[in-house]
């Protein structure tokens, strides 16, 4: 689903991803951990081209992210083909980002209608069994600023799954959320990972998390994954010296 | 620590003597005894000739006047405003000719006084008197005379209206900046377009910050306006002067003009204040109470309700 081969990113001088290749396949649900600043949330934004990479190839579903190839020589993808790669994929943020001056059903059905050009009917039919789905039915109507952290990421969860994505990232989507609204979040996305099979590469550090529904974790450090294994190698037998450190100052 | 308290009492509610504020009275009886004495003065001044305002008042001249006052604020601020929207966009361009091309006109439009732009409108027919449109240096397919494609109100409607974009354009430049770089990437991370994401999401949102400074340009657009009477457009202000030529009336005739000035400001504010509201939902918990609102809510607790 995803291939990533030697990505590199720089912002100016900095470079932030120094080599980055990794496979993911269908139905997979991969973890990363890694140190702030490490190129985590960098990496999930090259996957949707929200960022260009500067060097190396990246493909999702078998199409280059942002270029077409022909012959030996890249084009760039003009702004609708960039768009339309994009509303494959579905994204989840820190901040959550839900549309402030929007409910949380607008939310949702915002992008099927303008993007999708679903018939607003069937839009909102679907963007309530979405809200009913993270369990939600009765704060359809509410704007964001009325709901607490928790439900606003399962807003936006529901946002990004209205787009019948074929991958899903998280970036860390739940360490701005207070202790006790962690858990209805990860119930929501455990359920995408093991009832609904999605593929997913989710930024977390809730190891519990990756214990129950991760088929993989990838520990990340200065722009390069450097250890990768099952959630139970990383908790029993970690091997980089970098990741023990890691680890024992998360867990 | 002590040991557990044995039954929560509730202590009484506190009854509390007000701070005494005396100098509140002073002032509130200084300004009631300054009002008095201004008001007086004004309704017994003969000079001020009441009843001549009352005749102007609603005449036929001034209420035509009034309403080219009123057409020529609401097609400048139209016109604004598209132009502020276009200019605020192109700025924010990655494309430094574009973002150029608008730098330029701002600086333009605000560097110079808009009474002389109104007067080159005006004369435009002076600079060119023959308006055609085709291919520089080449064929052109249609011809005007200036005279009669711009008349003194679309002089000055289009002096008013290109000088208002470079004003709103920092306007809505603000407002764009104000909404989170976050929600553009929600929205493109959605598949939606560069376009679609300006519309739905940031637009809308920018519209919170948007809305009060442009209330305020609406306001000052409406007295701005009286500068085209320099072009002898019949305006609320030019409407005036031209019967108080006559007659000499000058004072209570501009009084009149104030007095309908200062009407429309206020209905403008009260405009102003449910577009606020309305452009605020979402970023409240709940929506502040309308004036009205708040005199219900406040007679009904005098009343112990
Ligand atoms: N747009 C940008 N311009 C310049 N530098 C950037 C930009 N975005 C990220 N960086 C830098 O890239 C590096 C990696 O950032 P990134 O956000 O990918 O880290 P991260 O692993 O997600 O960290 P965190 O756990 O704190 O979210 C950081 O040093 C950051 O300062
Ligand atoms: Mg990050």
């Amino acid at each position: 689903m995803v291939k990533a081969e030697s990505v590199h990113k720089r912002f100016g001088r900095l470079e932030v991803l120094k080599g980055v290749s990794l496979e993911v396949q269908p139905g997979e649900v991969v973890c990363m951990i890694g140190a702030s600043g490490s190129g985590k949330s960098t990496f999930l934004r090259c996957i949707n081209h929200l960022e260009r990479i500067d060097a190396g190839r990246l493909w999702v579903d078998g199409r280059l992210v942002g270029y077409r190839q022909s012959g030996d020589k890249l084009h760039e993808l003009r702004d609708a083909e960039v768009c339309r790669e994009r509303s494959e994929i579905g994204m989840v943020f820190q901040r959550f980002n839900l549309f402030g001056h929007m409910t949380a059903l607008e939310n949702v059905i915002e992008a099927p209608i303008r993007v999708r050009k679903l018939r607003k009917r069937d839009a909102v039919g679907q963007g309530k069994s979405l809200l009913e789905q993270v369990g939600l039915t009765d704060k359809i109507d509410n704007y964001p600023a009325q709901l607490s952290g928790g439900q606003q990421q399962r807003v936006a969860i529901a946002r990004a799954l209205a787009m019948k994505p074929k991958l899903m990232l998280f970036d860390e989507p739940t360490s701005a959320l207070d202790p006790e609204l962690v858990g209805e979040v990860l119930e929501v996305m455990k359920g995408l990972a093991l009832d609904f099979r999605t593929t997913m590469i989710v930024v977390t550090h809730e190891m519990g998390f990756a214990r129950e529904a991760a088929d993989r974790v990838l520990m990340m450090d200065d722009g390069r994954i450097i250890e990768e294994g099952t959630p139970e190698h990383f908790f029993e037998a970690p091997r980089e010296e970098r990741t023990k450190q890691f680890l024992s100052a998360i867990l | 620590m002590a040991s557990e308290p044995a039954e929560p009492v509730r202590p009484d509610e506190i009854k509390a003597i007000p701070v005494r504020r005396p100098g509140r009275w002073v002032a509130a009886a200084l300004i009631l005894y300054l009002s008095a004495a201004l008001g007086k003065s004004v309704a017994t001044n003969p000079r001020f000739e009441w009843g001549i305002i009352g005749h102007y008042f609603t005449s036929s001249r001034v209420l035509q006047g009034l309403v080219t006052t009123l057409e020529l604020t609401a097609l400048c601020m139209a016109i604004g405003i598209v132009i502020g929207i276009l200019l605020a966009v192109m700025r924010l361009s990655p494309n430094p000719l574009v973002s150029a091309t608008s730098w330029l006109y701002i600086w333009f439009f605000r560097g110079t006084p808009v009474l002389v732009q109104i007067l080159f409108w005006g004369y435009i027919s002076a600079l060119y008197p023959r308006l055609s449109l085709g291919i520089p240096f080449g064929p052109q397919f249609v011809h005007f005379t200036a005279n009669s494609v711009i008349s003194p109100f679309v002089a000055g409607m289009l002096a008013l209206g290109l000088n208002e974009g470079a004003y709103m354009a920092e306007i809505v430049r603000a407002g764009i900046i104000s909404v989170e770089e976050g929600q553009t990437e929600a929205a493109q991370s959605l598949g939606m377009t560069r376009l679609q994401t300006m519309r739905r999401i940031v637009l809308p949102q920018a519209m919170r910050v948007i809305v009060p400074p442009t209330g305020n340009e609406t306001i000052s657009m409406l007295k701005t306006t009286s500068l085209v009477s320099v072009i002898a457009v019949t305006d609320l202000l030019y409407s005036v002067e031209l019967i108080y030529a006559v007659n000499y009336r000058t004072i209570p005739l501009l009084i009149v003009a104030s007095i309908w000035y200062l009407i429309v400001t206020t209905l403008l504010s009260f405009g102003q204040y449910y577009l606020e509201r309305y452009f605020g939902r979402g970023t409240a918990r709940e929506l502040p109470q309308t004036p009205l609102q708040r005199l219900l809510r406040t007679l009904s607790i005098r009343h112990g309700v």
